[in-house]
């Protein structure tokens, strides 16, 4: 409680922790209802990753970070032996949901448009963050949605989220994990030591050359890991700092766009198989490369054009 | 100290490249990253937990599915395609441009309607290729299989390039997160604002490609006599 009382913490921040706890307990509760959940295969499994997550987001900062440390191991073990799983879907029927849109109409884009645009107000009218816009966000959408139906209880909001946590799966906390991943990177030198290594063949003190590096590097990296969230915090760590923002340019617009030309690799490579070869089946194309083709022109333009963008604005 | 940390990025690059599990290529890369760099065990256990515990803001998703899930029974996927089917009268690479607009519009508010599973197949590409059954003429596979490529870039540009608009994206929080390690202190706001440029000129792009891109298919597989 010393927390929410001090009043050296600002408000904003304070906040974003009530935020954090009520995710905490919405995540506790996926924990239970997935324990309790007869159709779910794994129900140990899940049950103990959405409860490790639960405490780490709710409660993670009044933890030592050592045993937050732990818990995380603790939580990437049913992930990684694939024991996290869902039950049976309880979304109603598609002529329902049809039925719905037709009473509301046009009108559910109000709700849905609220998070969004809370977002935009925080970020520009207040000093709280973009992050606190989102949760008010929330739950005006909530309000609103509550408002159209009887039928939609706090229960049907909690049980809708919990069903869609288990639809994303363990694959939704990769961000969060790669941001360690980076700070470890980052404690362990490896910035350094692609940096000189990359010193090595390239002029140091060129602005323009560090640039189209970063731009390039992130196209590669990511195509052959096919995930640019993976290859922005090397990228980043390695060429990034050393060779464009220690020159002056600025860290938030080239970060930024570096890691859209990462996107850039994601259109033209296999292994984002999610975005390229999964519709490939699902369409029933014949050519395994029929969306990456289509994508290449796109691919090559836009990198052009961030480059472009990245020098006149740096 | 030597090239051994390197180790850690060798892992991430091989992981991945090999479609290991994500989140075991990440603990294994993380475990041995920080004994090759000589961290020990508790520092890395104490990183790791602080990292994880400063960059809660991520799970922000969280929070968004207590409203998205519901919005999804309240019939959003229903209403966003009578919204579309409004448009008559128009090619098959138009109506694929007014969904990449949607697309990109609804990713900048976080709001998605299924990708290709949920909306392409069943929604856009009925629609799209409903434009040349209306014209009484033989449907063609080659230029179907065409609109179908089309139709899925379309997705994944609008989605990728939409989504970096939505002010605390996963996207732009991780930037963000990368940045403050390396001493630069970035808000939401401003890498959001920073990506507006550059969706513009994505969606600008490919829809124009597209437009001209389907005309040419459609004459060449239809003939121009189509047109009038």
């Amino acid at each position: 409680m010393s927390f929410y009382t001090d009043p050296s913490i600002d408000l904003g921040t304070k906040l974003l922790e009530v935020l954090n706890c009520i995710m905490g307990l919405m995540l506790l509760y996926t924990s239970y209802r997935n324990l309790r959940d007869k159709s779910n295969p794994h129900p140990y499994g899940t049950s103990l990753f959405w409860g490790v997550l639960g405490v780490l987001i709710g409660f993670g900062r009044f933890i030592p970070p050592v045993v937050c440390g732990v818990l995380i191991f603790v939580m990437a073990v049913p992930a990684i032996l694939k024991k996290v799983a869902t039950g049976t879907s309880r979304l109603p029927s598609k002529e329902r949901m049809t039925q719905m849109s037709e009473k509301l109409g046009l009108k559910i884009f109000i709700p849905a448009l609220s998070i969004g645009v809370f977002a935009i107000l925080f970020a520009v009218f207040t000093n709280l963050g973009a992050l606190v816009g989102v949760g008010v966000g929330v739950f005006v959408a909530i309000f609103i949605l509550m408002f159209f139906s009887k039928e939609n209880t706090p229960q049907v909001f909690l049980d809708d989220a919990s069903e869609l946590l288990g639809a994303v799966g363990p694959l939704s906390t990769l961000p969060m994990l790669l941001a360690c991943l980076g700070a470890v990177f980052t404690s362990a030198r490896v910035g350094t030591i692609i940096s000189k290594a990359v010193g090595a063949v390239v002029p140091e003190g060129n602005v323009l050359v560090g640039i189209i590096i970063y731009a390039i590097g992130m196209v590669l990296f990511t195509a052959i890991m096919g995930n640019a969230f993976a290859a922005i915090t090397v990228m980043t760590v390695g060429i990034g700092a050393p060779f464009v923002f220690a020159l002056g340019a600025d860290p938030a617009l080239i970060g930024m766009v570096a890691l859209t030309c990462g996107f850039c690799g994601t259109l033209l490579t296999p292994m984002a198989a999610n975005f390229n070869i999964v519709p490939v089946a699902m369409l029933e194309m014949k050519d395994k490369y029929g969306v990456i083709k289509n994508q290449l022109p796109v691919a090559i333009f836009m990198l052009i054009f961030q480059i472009g963008y990245m020098i006149l604005f740096k | 100290m030597g090239l051994w940390p390197l180790l850690g990025v060798l892992i991430v690059i091989l992981g991945f490249a090999l479609k290991f599990d994500a989140i075991l290529i990440v603990m294994v890369a993380l475990v041995v990253t920080a004994f090759a760099g000589g961290m020990g065990l508790t520092s890395m256990l104490e990183v790791l937990g602080t990292t994880f515990v400063n960059n809660r803001g991520m799970a922000i998703f969280i929070i968004i599915m207590l409203a998205t899930g519901t919005l999804e029974r309240n019939g959003l996927k229903e209403s966003a395609a009578a919204l579309i089917k409004r448009f008559k009268k128009v090619s098959a690479g138009i109506i694929i441009d007014i969904y990449g607009v949607f697309r990109m519009i609804f990713a900048a508010f976080n709001v998605s309607f299924g990708g290709v599973a949920g909306f392409v197949r069943p929604i856009i590409l009925p629609m799209a290729l409903g434009t040349i059954q209306a014209k009484k003429v033989p449907g063609n596979p080659e230029y179907e299989e065409e609109l179908k490529g089309i139709a899925s870039a379309m997705e994944n540009v609008c989605w990728f390039f939409g989504q970096v608009l939505f002010v605390g994206g996963a996207g732009a929080l991780l930037v963000q997160s990368t940045l403050k390690d390396l001493g630069y202190e970035v808000t939401l706001g401003k890498l959001a604002l920073v990506e507006i440029p550059v969706a513009l000129a994505a969606l600008l792009f490919t829809s124009i490609y597209f437009t001209f891109k389907e005309k040419r298919l459609r004459e060449k597989y239809f003939g121009k006599e189509l047109d009038q």
